[in-house]
Protein backbone atom coordinates (compact mmCIF):
# COMPACT_ATOMS: atom_id res chain seq x y z
CA UNK A 1 0.00 0.00 0.00
CA UNK A 2 0.70 3.61 -0.92
CA UNK A 3 -0.52 6.73 0.19
CA UNK A 4 0.40 10.02 -1.69
CA UNK A 5 -1.15 13.56 -1.76
CA UNK A 6 -1.45 15.55 -4.83
CA UNK A 7 -3.29 18.64 -6.14
CA UNK A 8 -5.63 18.03 -9.13
CA UNK A 9 -6.20 21.11 -11.12
CA UNK A 10 -10.22 20.51 -13.05
CA UNK A 11 -10.64 21.85 -16.12
CA UNK A 12 -14.09 23.88 -15.93
CA UNK A 13 -16.29 21.08 -18.02
CA UNK A 14 -15.01 18.35 -15.16
CA UNK A 15 -16.03 20.23 -12.67
CA UNK A 16 -19.82 19.20 -11.86
CA UNK A 17 -18.61 15.59 -13.27
CA UNK A 18 -18.25 12.82 -10.29
CA UNK A 19 -14.51 12.06 -10.91
CA UNK A 20 -13.29 11.08 -7.39
CA UNK A 21 -16.45 8.14 -6.50
CA UNK A 22 -14.99 7.09 -10.15
CA UNK A 23 -10.92 6.44 -8.34
CA UNK A 24 -12.60 4.79 -4.91
CA UNK A 25 -14.87 2.72 -7.19
CA UNK A 26 -13.06 1.30 -10.08
CA UNK A 27 -9.40 2.04 -8.67
CA UNK A 28 -9.91 0.57 -5.14
CA UNK A 29 -8.77 4.11 -4.08
CA UNK A 30 -8.86 5.28 -0.12
CA UNK A 31 -9.52 9.49 -0.73
CA UNK A 32 -8.93 12.26 1.82
CA UNK A 33 -9.82 15.20 0.41
CA UNK A 34 -7.71 17.87 2.07
CA UNK A 35 -9.10 20.98 0.34
CA UNK A 36 -11.26 21.95 -2.16
CA UNK A 37 -11.79 24.97 -4.58
CA UNK A 38 -13.49 26.30 -7.48
CA UNK A 39 -11.68 28.93 -8.65
CA UNK A 40 -14.17 32.54 -10.11
CA UNK A 41 -13.07 30.98 -13.67
CA UNK A 42 -14.50 27.97 -12.67
CA UNK A 43 -11.18 25.71 -12.87
CA UNK A 44 -11.47 22.99 -10.10
CA UNK A 45 -8.56 22.94 -7.34
CA UNK A 46 -8.45 19.96 -5.32
CA UNK A 47 -5.91 18.65 -2.70
CA UNK A 48 -5.72 15.12 -1.54
CA UNK A 49 -4.56 12.33 -0.01
CA UNK A 50 -4.93 8.71 -1.83
CA UNK A 51 -4.04 5.29 -0.22
CA UNK A 52 -4.17 2.06 -1.88
CA UNK A 53 -1.84 -0.44 -4.21
CA UNK A 54 1.08 1.43 -6.19
CA UNK A 55 -0.55 0.34 -9.92
CA UNK A 56 -4.05 1.01 -8.26
CA UNK A 57 -2.30 4.45 -7.73
CA UNK A 58 -0.71 4.81 -10.88
CA UNK A 59 -3.83 3.40 -12.93
CA UNK A 60 -6.10 6.24 -10.85
CA UNK A 61 -3.26 9.26 -11.90
CA UNK A 62 -3.61 7.94 -15.52
CA UNK A 63 -7.31 8.03 -15.75
CA UNK A 64 -7.50 11.24 -14.27
CA UNK A 65 -4.56 12.70 -16.64
CA UNK A 66 -6.82 10.96 -19.85
CA UNK A 67 -9.92 13.34 -19.00
CA UNK A 68 -8.36 16.21 -18.88
CA UNK A 69 -7.17 16.56 -15.24
CA UNK A 70 -3.33 17.67 -14.24
CA UNK A 71 -2.03 15.90 -11.45
CA UNK A 72 1.09 17.48 -9.42
CA UNK A 73 2.37 16.37 -6.56
CA UNK A 74 1.41 18.34 -3.22
CA UNK A 75 5.06 19.35 -1.70
CA UNK A 76 5.63 21.61 -5.39
CA UNK A 77 2.65 24.07 -4.42
CA UNK A 78 4.12 25.25 -0.73
CA UNK A 79 7.15 26.94 0.25
CA UNK A 80 8.78 27.78 2.89
CA UNK A 81 11.51 30.58 2.07
CA UNK A 82 14.07 29.62 4.65
CA UNK A 83 15.86 33.29 3.70
CA UNK A 84 12.86 35.12 4.75
CA UNK A 85 12.04 32.81 8.08
CA UNK A 86 13.68 34.50 11.45
CA UNK A 87 12.93 31.32 13.06
CA UNK A 88 10.72 33.09 15.52
CA UNK A 89 8.49 29.92 15.86
CA UNK A 90 4.68 31.98 15.06
CA UNK A 91 3.54 29.30 13.13
CA UNK A 92 4.32 26.16 15.07
CA UNK A 93 1.02 26.02 17.54
CA UNK A 94 -1.01 26.35 14.53
CA UNK A 95 0.70 23.87 12.41
CA UNK A 96 -1.29 21.05 13.96
CA UNK A 97 0.55 17.95 11.57
CA UNK A 98 3.73 19.64 12.40
CA UNK A 99 4.79 20.18 8.88
CA UNK A 100 6.52 23.47 10.58
CA UNK A 101 8.43 22.47 13.40
CA UNK A 102 11.01 23.37 15.81
CA UNK A 103 13.94 21.93 17.44
CA UNK A 104 13.46 22.64 21.13
CA UNK A 105 17.58 22.48 21.72
CA UNK A 106 18.51 25.27 19.29
CA UNK A 107 14.80 26.87 18.49
CA UNK A 108 15.42 26.35 14.86
CA UNK A 109 12.56 25.89 12.62
CA UNK A 110 12.34 23.52 9.66
CA UNK A 111 9.73 22.47 7.30
CA UNK A 112 8.62 18.90 6.26
CA UNK A 113 7.47 19.13 2.88
CA UNK A 114 5.36 15.62 3.46
CA UNK A 115 3.71 16.65 6.39
CA UNK A 116 2.25 19.64 5.17
CA UNK A 117 -1.89 19.57 4.24
CA UNK A 118 -1.93 22.86 3.13
CA UNK A 119 -4.49 23.89 5.38
CA UNK A 120 -2.80 27.77 4.84
CA UNK A 121 -3.23 28.50 9.05
CA UNK A 122 0.65 29.34 8.77
CA UNK A 123 -0.11 32.04 6.21
CA UNK A 124 -1.41 34.85 8.12
CA UNK A 125 0.68 34.49 11.07
CA UNK A 126 3.88 34.32 9.76
CA UNK A 127 4.85 38.29 9.91
CA UNK A 128 7.59 37.76 7.73
CA UNK A 129 5.78 36.20 4.66
CA UNK A 130 7.84 33.09 4.37
CA UNK A 131 5.05 30.56 3.72
CA UNK A 132 3.48 30.62 0.42
CA UNK A 133 0.73 28.71 -1.24
CA UNK A 134 0.23 28.72 -4.47
CA UNK A 135 -3.76 27.79 -5.20
CA UNK B 1 38.46 43.99 42.89
CA UNK B 2 36.07 45.99 40.75
CA UNK B 3 37.07 46.50 37.15
CA UNK B 4 36.57 50.01 35.07
CA UNK B 5 34.92 50.51 31.56
CA UNK B 6 39.09 51.38 30.65
CA UNK B 7 40.37 48.80 31.94
CA UNK B 8 38.34 46.16 29.92
CA UNK B 9 38.81 48.62 26.58
CA UNK B 10 42.68 48.32 27.15
CA UNK B 11 42.36 44.28 27.35
CA UNK B 12 39.78 45.09 24.07
CA UNK B 13 42.86 47.24 22.54
CA UNK B 14 45.39 44.36 23.31
CA UNK B 15 42.92 41.03 22.37
CA UNK B 16 42.79 39.95 25.49
CA UNK B 17 39.28 40.61 26.55
CA UNK B 18 37.34 37.77 27.95
CA UNK B 19 33.42 37.87 26.21
CA UNK B 20 30.96 35.52 26.76
CA UNK B 21 27.19 35.62 25.71
CA UNK B 22 24.52 35.84 28.37
CA UNK B 23 24.04 32.03 27.48
CA UNK B 24 27.25 31.20 28.14
CA UNK B 25 27.81 32.82 31.09
CA UNK B 26 25.33 30.86 32.77
CA UNK B 27 27.32 27.73 32.78
CA UNK B 28 30.36 29.30 32.65
CA UNK B 29 29.96 30.85 36.14
CA UNK B 30 27.82 28.25 37.88
CA UNK B 31 31.68 26.30 37.53
CA UNK B 32 33.77 28.59 38.00
CA UNK B 33 32.25 30.16 40.77
CA UNK B 34 31.00 34.01 40.81
CA UNK B 35 34.40 35.50 42.31
CA UNK B 36 36.71 33.70 39.90
CA UNK B 37 34.11 34.47 36.64
CA UNK B 38 33.55 38.15 37.86
CA UNK B 39 37.96 38.33 37.78
CA UNK B 40 38.07 36.08 34.33
CA UNK B 41 35.25 37.93 32.66
CA UNK B 42 35.02 41.16 30.61
CA UNK B 43 31.87 41.53 29.12
CA UNK B 44 28.76 39.66 28.32
CA UNK B 45 26.74 39.90 25.23
CA UNK B 46 23.00 40.00 25.03
CA UNK B 47 20.80 39.83 22.12
CA UNK B 48 17.28 40.19 20.67
CA UNK B 49 15.86 40.10 17.73
CA UNK B 50 11.66 41.20 17.63
CA UNK B 51 9.24 43.47 16.54
CA UNK B 52 9.33 46.85 17.67
CA UNK B 53 7.05 49.07 16.87
CA UNK B 54 8.48 52.24 18.34
CA UNK B 55 10.83 52.52 15.29
CA UNK B 56 11.74 54.78 12.39
CA UNK B 57 14.26 56.51 10.69
CA UNK B 58 15.02 60.10 9.74
CA UNK B 59 16.69 61.64 6.79
CA UNK B 60 17.71 64.35 4.72
CA UNK B 61 17.93 63.96 1.01
CA UNK B 62 19.40 67.07 -0.01
CA UNK B 63 17.87 70.10 -1.74
CA UNK B 64 17.04 69.67 -4.87
CA UNK B 65 17.80 72.60 -7.90
CA UNK B 66 15.33 74.64 -7.74
CA UNK B 67 14.85 73.95 -4.14
CA UNK B 68 12.15 72.80 -2.61
CA UNK B 69 10.00 72.61 0.94
CA UNK B 70 8.66 69.21 1.89
CA UNK B 71 7.26 70.63 4.84
CA UNK B 72 3.53 71.70 4.91
CA UNK B 73 3.35 69.97 1.58
CA UNK B 74 3.23 65.53 1.15
CA UNK B 75 6.00 63.23 1.14
CA UNK B 76 6.17 59.86 -0.28
CA UNK B 77 8.64 56.85 -0.20
CA UNK B 78 7.02 54.47 -2.43
CA UNK B 79 3.72 55.84 -1.50
CA UNK B 80 4.17 55.58 2.45
CA UNK B 81 3.50 59.09 4.00
CA UNK B 82 6.59 60.38 6.07
CA UNK B 83 6.36 63.47 8.49
CA UNK B 84 7.42 66.80 7.03
CA UNK B 85 7.11 69.20 9.74
CA UNK B 86 10.60 69.76 10.35
CA UNK B 87 12.83 71.83 7.68
CA UNK B 88 13.03 71.90 4.09
CA UNK B 89 14.28 68.34 3.21
CA UNK B 90 14.38 66.79 6.52
CA UNK B 91 11.94 64.33 7.28
CA UNK B 92 10.74 61.00 9.37
CA UNK B 93 9.33 57.72 8.61
CA UNK B 94 7.43 55.89 10.99
CA UNK B 95 7.85 51.76 10.56
CA UNK B 96 3.92 51.67 11.34
CA UNK B 97 3.09 53.91 8.49
CA UNK B 98 1.33 52.29 5.77
CA UNK B 99 -0.09 53.69 1.92
CA UNK B 100 -2.77 56.15 2.11
CA UNK B 101 -5.20 53.39 -0.54
CA UNK B 102 -4.14 50.57 1.93
CA UNK B 103 -7.44 49.09 2.99
CA UNK B 104 -6.40 48.30 6.74
CA UNK B 105 -8.86 46.64 8.59
CA UNK B 106 -12.23 47.29 5.85
CA UNK B 107 -11.71 43.77 4.55
CA UNK B 108 -10.82 42.02 7.68
CA UNK B 109 -8.09 40.81 8.62
CA UNK B 110 -6.40 43.41 6.80
CA UNK B 111 -2.70 41.64 5.35
CA UNK B 112 -1.04 45.34 5.84
CA UNK B 113 1.99 43.70 3.47
CA UNK B 114 3.75 47.09 2.98
CA UNK B 115 4.66 49.76 5.38
CA UNK B 116 7.31 51.82 6.48
CA UNK B 117 9.37 49.10 8.01
CA UNK B 118 9.96 47.58 4.49
CA UNK B 119 10.62 50.91 3.05
CA UNK B 120 13.58 50.77 5.70
CA UNK B 121 14.36 47.30 4.93
CA UNK B 122 14.89 48.04 1.06
CA UNK B 123 16.70 51.21 1.87
CA UNK B 124 18.80 49.70 3.98
CA UNK B 125 19.31 46.90 1.34
CA UNK B 126 20.33 49.23 -0.87
CA UNK B 127 17.27 49.24 -3.29
CA UNK B 128 16.19 52.73 -4.98
CA UNK B 129 12.72 53.92 -3.79
CA UNK B 130 10.55 56.39 -5.28
CA UNK B 131 10.52 59.89 -3.53
CA UNK B 132 6.90 61.70 -4.17
CA UNK B 133 6.68 64.96 -3.03
CA UNK B 134 4.14 67.79 -3.31
CA UNK B 135 4.33 71.75 -2.00
CA UNK B 136 3.45 75.11 -1.60
CA UNK B 137 5.85 76.36 -3.01
CA UNK B 138 7.60 79.78 -1.56
CA UNK B 139 9.83 82.46 -2.91
CA UNK B 140 12.82 80.57 -1.55
CA UNK B 141 11.97 77.32 -1.83
CA UNK B 142 9.44 77.86 -5.24
CA UNK B 143 9.28 74.08 -6.52
CA UNK B 144 5.65 72.13 -6.13
CA UNK B 145 6.40 68.76 -7.00
CA UNK B 146 8.82 66.85 -7.15
CA UNK B 147 9.40 62.50 -7.90
CA UNK B 148 12.59 60.36 -7.84
CA UNK B 149 14.27 57.67 -7.25
CA UNK B 150 16.79 57.62 -4.68
CA UNK B 151 18.40 55.32 -2.88
CA UNK B 152 20.23 55.24 0.89
CA UNK B 153 24.12 55.89 -0.24
CA UNK B 154 22.55 59.07 -2.22
CA UNK B 155 21.40 60.75 0.96
CA UNK B 156 23.28 63.39 3.44
CA UNK B 157 22.34 61.50 6.44
CA UNK B 158 19.83 58.69 7.25
CA UNK B 159 19.23 57.60 10.55
CA UNK B 160 16.85 54.88 12.88
CA UNK B 161 15.51 56.34 15.83
CA UNK B 162 13.67 54.25 17.61
CA UNK B 163 11.77 55.52 20.30
CA UNK B 164 11.27 52.62 22.17
CA UNK B 165 12.63 48.96 21.68
CA UNK B 166 14.29 46.33 23.59
CA UNK B 167 11.30 45.59 26.37
CA UNK B 168 12.82 44.28 29.43
CA UNK B 169 10.30 41.39 29.59
CA UNK B 170 6.81 40.96 27.69
CA UNK B 171 3.04 39.98 28.14
CA UNK B 172 2.33 36.50 27.21
CA UNK B 173 -0.73 37.02 24.97
CA UNK B 174 -3.76 34.23 24.83
CA UNK B 175 -7.93 34.88 23.75
CA UNK B 176 -10.64 33.57 25.86
CA UNK B 177 -13.39 34.71 23.57
CA UNK B 178 -14.86 32.69 21.22
CA UNK B 179 -13.43 34.12 17.80
CA UNK B 180 -10.11 34.07 16.05
CA UNK B 181 -8.92 37.65 17.44
CA UNK B 182 -5.85 39.61 15.08
CA UNK B 183 -3.56 41.36 17.69
CA UNK B 184 -0.03 42.77 17.72
CA UNK B 185 0.97 39.51 19.68
CA UNK B 186 0.07 37.79 16.36
CA UNK B 187 -2.98 35.49 15.47
CA UNK B 188 -4.79 34.00 18.67
CA UNK B 189 -7.06 31.79 18.25
CA UNK B 190 -10.52 30.96 20.48
CA UNK B 191 -10.51 29.19 24.02
CA UNK B 192 -7.04 29.19 25.03
CA UNK B 193 -6.18 27.06 21.98
CA UNK B 194 -2.29 29.32 21.78
CA UNK B 195 -0.45 31.27 23.82
CA UNK B 196 2.19 33.95 22.06
CA UNK B 197 5.26 35.58 24.12
CA UNK B 198 7.73 37.98 22.70
CA UNK B 199 11.09 38.14 24.66
CA UNK B 200 15.03 36.74 23.98
CA UNK B 201 14.60 35.25 27.97
CA UNK B 202 17.91 34.70 29.41
CA UNK B 203 19.67 36.32 26.40
CA UNK B 204 18.03 39.48 26.40
CA UNK B 205 19.59 42.59 27.12
CA UNK B 206 17.76 44.77 29.87
CA UNK B 207 16.72 41.18 31.86
CA UNK B 208 20.42 40.85 32.21
CA UNK B 209 21.05 43.98 33.79
CA UNK B 210 17.79 44.37 35.18
CA UNK B 211 18.63 48.12 37.48
CA UNK B 212 20.88 49.51 34.36
CA UNK B 213 23.64 49.29 36.37
CA UNK B 214 25.94 49.59 33.54
CA UNK B 215 23.08 50.80 30.30
CA UNK B 216 22.46 54.46 29.66
CA UNK B 217 22.85 57.57 27.95
CA UNK B 218 25.79 57.07 25.01
CA UNK B 219 25.86 53.01 25.65
CA UNK B 220 27.45 51.54 22.50
CA UNK B 221 25.07 49.12 21.32
CA UNK B 222 24.87 46.16 18.31
CA UNK B 223 21.77 47.89 16.41
CA UNK B 224 20.50 46.58 12.98
CA UNK B 225 23.61 45.10 12.01
CA UNK B 226 25.59 48.25 12.47
CA UNK B 227 26.55 49.83 15.19
CA UNK B 228 23.94 52.10 17.26
CA UNK B 229 23.85 53.96 20.88
CA UNK B 230 21.52 54.36 23.59
CA UNK B 231 19.81 57.60 23.90
CA UNK B 232 18.02 57.02 27.06
CA UNK B 233 15.68 55.22 28.58
CA UNK B 234 12.42 54.42 26.34
CA UNK B 235 9.33 55.65 26.52
CA UNK B 236 6.68 53.69 28.92
CA UNK B 237 10.29 52.85 30.58
CA UNK B 238 8.83 51.57 33.69
CA UNK B 239 11.16 50.33 36.23
CA UNK B 240 8.72 50.62 39.28
CA UNK B 241 6.92 46.38 38.76
CA UNK B 242 6.79 43.65 40.81
CA UNK B 243 10.03 41.70 40.67
CA UNK B 244 11.36 38.29 41.65
CA UNK B 245 14.45 38.05 44.10
CA UNK B 246 17.08 38.28 41.22
CA UNK B 247 15.70 41.68 40.82
CA UNK B 248 13.93 40.81 37.44
CA UNK B 249 10.61 42.55 36.56
CA UNK B 250 8.05 40.04 36.21
CA UNK B 251 5.76 42.06 33.61
CA UNK B 252 6.95 44.93 31.01
CA UNK B 253 9.20 47.01 32.27
CA UNK B 254 12.30 48.83 31.39
CA UNK B 255 12.55 50.01 27.70
CA UNK B 256 15.59 51.13 25.57
CA UNK B 257 15.72 54.75 22.97
CA UNK B 258 18.22 53.96 20.53
CA UNK B 259 20.13 55.32 17.36
CA UNK B 260 22.63 54.18 14.67
CA UNK B 261 23.54 55.26 11.22
CA UNK B 262 21.37 53.13 8.80
CA UNK B 263 23.79 53.45 6.11
CA UNK B 264 25.80 50.78 8.34
CA UNK B 265 23.00 48.68 8.62
CA UNK B 266 22.02 45.14 6.95
CA UNK B 267 18.59 44.05 5.87
CA UNK B 268 19.07 41.09 7.68
CA UNK B 269 18.72 42.80 11.11
CA UNK B 270 15.95 45.26 10.47
CA UNK B 271 13.24 43.48 8.49
CA UNK B 272 9.40 44.78 7.78
CA UNK B 273 6.80 42.80 9.11
CA UNK B 274 3.41 42.58 8.87
CA UNK B 275 0.89 41.61 11.69
CA UNK B 276 -2.11 39.90 9.75
CA UNK B 277 -4.95 42.40 11.36
CA UNK B 278 -3.22 44.97 13.26
CA UNK B 279 -0.70 46.46 10.94
CA UNK B 280 3.34 47.31 10.03
CA UNK B 281 6.11 47.07 11.97
CA UNK B 282 10.02 46.26 12.47
CA UNK B 283 11.95 44.05 13.40
CA UNK B 284 15.12 44.94 14.71
CA UNK B 285 18.23 43.16 16.21
CA UNK B 286 20.00 44.89 19.18
CA UNK B 287 22.71 43.53 20.85
CA UNK B 288 24.29 45.26 24.40
CA UNK B 289 27.20 44.55 26.14
CA UNK B 290 27.25 44.57 30.02
CA UNK B 291 30.91 45.38 31.30
CA UNK B 292 31.41 42.70 34.24
CA UNK B 293 32.77 45.49 36.98
CA UNK B 294 31.65 43.51 39.56
CA UNK B 295 30.45 40.12 41.25
CA UNK B 296 26.93 41.68 41.47
CA UNK B 297 26.68 42.88 37.53
CA UNK B 298 28.06 39.04 36.90
CA UNK B 299 25.21 37.45 39.26
CA UNK B 300 22.65 39.19 37.00
CA UNK B 301 24.18 38.35 33.96
CA UNK B 302 23.79 34.57 35.01
CA UNK B 303 19.88 34.98 34.70
CA UNK B 304 18.27 31.22 33.11
CA UNK B 305 15.26 31.01 31.35
CA UNK B 306 13.48 29.44 33.93
CA UNK B 307 14.06 32.61 36.43
CA UNK B 308 12.61 35.20 34.24
CA UNK B 309 8.40 35.23 34.61
CA UNK B 310 6.00 36.42 32.60
CA UNK B 311 2.27 37.39 33.13
CA UNK B 312 -0.77 35.30 30.81
CA UNK B 313 -2.77 38.19 29.55
CA UNK B 314 -6.30 37.68 27.95
CA UNK B 315 -6.30 39.66 24.43
CA UNK B 316 -9.61 39.67 23.87
CA UNK B 317 -10.58 41.46 26.90
CA UNK B 318 -8.25 42.47 29.61
CA UNK B 319 -6.09 43.99 27.26
CA UNK B 320 -8.01 45.95 24.89
CA UNK B 321 -10.31 47.25 27.84
CA UNK B 322 -7.47 47.85 30.10
CA UNK B 323 -8.24 46.05 32.84
CA UNK B 324 -5.24 44.60 35.02
CA UNK B 325 -4.90 41.62 35.98
CA UNK B 326 -3.30 38.20 35.22
CA UNK B 327 -4.39 35.11 34.37
CA UNK B 328 -1.08 33.58 35.54
CA UNK B 329 2.19 33.29 36.04
CA UNK B 330 4.72 31.49 33.57
CA UNK B 331 8.80 31.14 33.02
CA UNK B 332 10.58 31.27 29.86
CA UNK B 333 11.86 27.56 29.94
CA UNK B 334 8.42 26.40 29.82
CA UNK B 335 7.02 29.26 27.14
CA UNK B 336 10.39 27.70 24.84
CA UNK B 337 9.37 24.13 25.54
CA UNK B 338 6.10 24.69 23.32
CA UNK B 339 3.56 24.24 26.50
CA UNK B 340 2.21 26.17 29.25
CA UNK B 341 -0.41 25.30 31.70
CA UNK B 342 -3.06 28.31 31.83
CA UNK B 343 -5.94 27.70 34.30
CA UNK B 344 -5.54 23.86 33.88
CA UNK B 345 -5.32 23.58 30.34
CA UNK B 346 -2.38 22.63 28.39
CA UNK B 347 -1.78 25.67 25.71
CA UNK B 348 0.70 25.55 22.84
CA UNK B 349 3.08 28.35 22.71
CA UNK B 350 4.41 30.35 19.66
CA UNK B 351 7.28 32.97 19.91
CA UNK B 352 7.37 36.35 18.09
CA UNK B 353 10.86 37.12 19.47
CA UNK B 354 13.49 34.74 17.20
CA UNK B 355 15.67 33.01 20.32
CA UNK B 356 17.96 32.07 17.03
CA UNK B 357 18.56 35.24 15.97
CA UNK B 358 19.15 36.59 19.35
CA UNK B 359 21.97 34.02 20.13
CA UNK B 360 23.33 35.17 16.15
CA UNK B 361 23.44 38.92 17.46
CA UNK B 362 24.94 37.95 21.16
CA UNK B 363 27.86 35.99 19.17
CA UNK B 364 28.61 39.07 16.36
CA UNK B 365 28.69 41.45 19.02
CA UNK B 366 31.46 38.83 21.01
CA UNK B 367 33.29 38.75 18.15
CA UNK B 368 33.48 42.16 17.50
CA UNK B 369 34.79 42.66 20.92
CA UNK B 370 37.30 39.59 20.62
CA UNK B 371 38.64 41.25 17.21
CA UNK B 372 39.56 44.68 18.86
CA UNK B 373 36.50 46.28 16.40
CA UNK B 374 34.17 47.39 19.32
CA UNK B 375 34.95 49.26 22.33
CA UNK B 376 32.38 49.52 25.66
CA UNK B 377 31.54 53.13 26.60
CA UNK B 378 31.10 54.92 29.62
CA UNK B 379 27.13 55.97 30.28
CA UNK B 380 26.85 59.58 30.37
CA UNK B 381 23.83 59.12 32.97
CA UNK B 382 22.18 55.61 33.76
CA UNK B 383 18.30 54.77 32.79
CA UNK B 384 16.40 55.31 35.54
CA UNK B 385 15.55 52.78 37.83
CA UNK B 386 13.34 52.00 40.76
CA UNK B 387 14.97 54.89 42.73
CA UNK B 388 13.93 56.94 39.81
CA UNK B 389 9.94 57.39 41.46
CA UNK B 390 8.38 56.91 37.93
CA UNK B 391 5.16 56.05 37.72
CA UNK B 392 3.43 54.68 34.70
CA UNK B 393 0.33 56.89 33.86
CA UNK B 394 -2.58 56.29 31.79
CA UNK B 395 -4.50 58.91 29.53
CA UNK B 396 -7.05 60.56 32.23
CA UNK B 397 -9.78 61.95 29.60
CA UNK B 398 -11.40 65.53 29.89
CA UNK B 399 -14.07 66.47 28.01
CA UNK B 400 -13.19 69.38 26.08
CA UNK B 401 -16.37 72.13 26.38
CA UNK B 402 -18.05 73.41 23.46
CA UNK B 403 -17.86 77.28 22.92
CA UNK B 404 -21.11 79.04 22.06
Amino acid sequence: MQKKRVVFNYPSHLVDQPVISKLVKDYDLTVNILRARITPKEEGRLVLEMEGKRSALEAGFNYMKEIGVDVQPLAQDVKWYEDRCTHCTACISVCHPKALDVDRKTMEVSFKRDKCIACELCIPVCPYQAMEILF
Amino acid sequence: MAKTIEEINEKIRKGKAVVLTAEEIIDYAAEKGVKKATQEVDVVTTGTFGPMCSSGAYFNVGHSKPRIKLGGGKTYLNDIPVYTGLAAVDFFLGATAMPEDDPRNKIYPGKFSYGGAHVIEELVAGKDVRLTATAYGTDCYPRKSLETYISLKEMNEAVLFDVRNAYQNYNVAVNLSDRVIYTYMGVLQPKLANANYCNAGQLSPLLNDPYYKTIGIGTRIFLGGGVGYVVGSGTQHNPNVARTEKGVPKMTSGTLSVKGDLKMMSPKWLRGTSYTGYGVTLTVGIGVPIPILDEEILKFTMIKDEEILAQVVDYSDAYPQFIPGSLGEVNYKQLKSGKITVQGKDVPTSGLSSYVKAGEIARILKEWIEAGKFFLTQPVELLPSVDSGIAFKSLKERPIKKRH
